[in-house]
């Protein structure tokens, strides 16, 4: 439960965190998308033409408000899509990965290979 | 007087270390692969493979009918079978080398454990109805076993693989009641059209 809650606490603590320091070669980091629920969200939708708002939520594990915050960071970014429907008299919602999304995610695997092969280099 | 009292302790505990660099790096890629997977549907079918597999199946159905004799059909369609499952092997590793994805993670392993049963069967019956002179039926069979393996493996995958298995075995079905004369053009629709249109589906929803 703490996990699920404490995201956003966790997110301001890497803010200034080691992953700040640049390695020669590394692409810049997307601050964006390094935060862990927003990470999974754009791994999963990555594997997946789309998901409901439902399927994410117990794919990571976590809650409804945790959930909606941070891919709301993502559709504020243009990294997913949002469609809003109704299923009966039941709302439903859900996510697809945008072309800058994918981008995105691509770009962030690159930095985290960059990083661990500049490591290794040492 | 006071460590008499009680001992002295921070109310709160030492930060931890912080993690290394490239420790962090690889828990992000390991926590990125795991939620790919445990998303399930990642497809390692192969849409341009698909293409391909299609593309060189109806230039062994055009090849094939313009052969003499039944042993050198059936060799022309024993040739494409081993061509299409070398290209599908290249074209999957491939598609799963640019998704960072391990080929042979838990739906990767779940696909080929759901798809080998029918091909080793499909494998026997051949060599046996060859053996016995039944060749009217191979198209047949061919084309029901494979749609066999890629539907029961499709459970595994995205929606679109499943349906194509379906397709597979309605064209099977219909090649075992079909007239000879038909049965190559079954084999093209089916290993070649079949495998190009999906192909097509899948490389423009899911790449690769």
């Amino acid at each position: 439960m703490a996990d699920k809650t404490s995201s956003a606490r966790r997110e301001r603590k890497l803010q200034p965190g080691p992953l700040a320091t640049p390695v020669a070669g590394a692409p810049k980091l997307d601050r964006l998308i390094h935060e862990r629920l927003r990470l999974g969200i754009l791994s999963a939708l990555s594997v997946n033409e789309s998901l409901t708002f439902n399927e994410l939520k117990k794919m990571l594990d976590t809650t409804d408000g945790n959930l909606s915050v941070h891919a709301r960071k993502l559709e504020e970014a243009g990294y997913v899509g949002c469609t809003k429907s109704f299923e009966g008299r039941v709302p439903r919602t859900d996510y697809r990965l945008t072309a800058a999304g994918k981008r995105a995610l691509e770009r962030y695997l690159d930095h985290m290979e960059a990083l661990i092969r500049a490591m290794r280099e040492k | 007087m006071i460590q008499e009292v009680a001992s002295i302790r921070p109310i709160r505990p030492a930060a931890p270390e912080p993690m290394e660099l490239h420790a962090h790096a690889l828990d992000s890629l390991t926590y990125i692969r795991r939620t790919m997977e445990r998303a399930g549907s990642f497809t390692a079918v192969p849409g341009v493979g698909g293409v391909l597999m299609g593309a060189t199946a109806m230039a062994a159905a055009w090849i094939a009918a313009s052969q003499p004799g039944t042993a050198r059909w059936f060799a022309v369609w024993l040739g494409e079978a081993v061509l299409a499952l070398l290209i599908g092997m290249v074209a999957a590793a491939r598609k799963s080398a640019h998704f960072r994805v391990p080929l042979f993670s838990a739906p990767g392993r779940k696909f080929v454990a759901a798809f080998l049963p029918s091909m080793c069967a499909g494998a026997l019956l051949t060599a046996v109805l060859f053996e016995e002179g039944v060749i009217r039926v191979l198209p047949g069979v061919w084309l029901l076993l494979y749609g066999a393996g890629v539907m029961a493996a499709g459970a595994a995958s995205v929606r679109v693989v499943p349906l194509m298995g379906a397709c597979f075995m309605a064209t099977g079905a219909a090649a075992l009641f079909a007239p000879p004369a038909w049965q190559n053009g079954l084999l093209a629709a089916g290993f070649g059209g079949l495998h190009i249109l999906f192909g097509v589906i899948i490389s423009v929803k899911y790449g690769g």
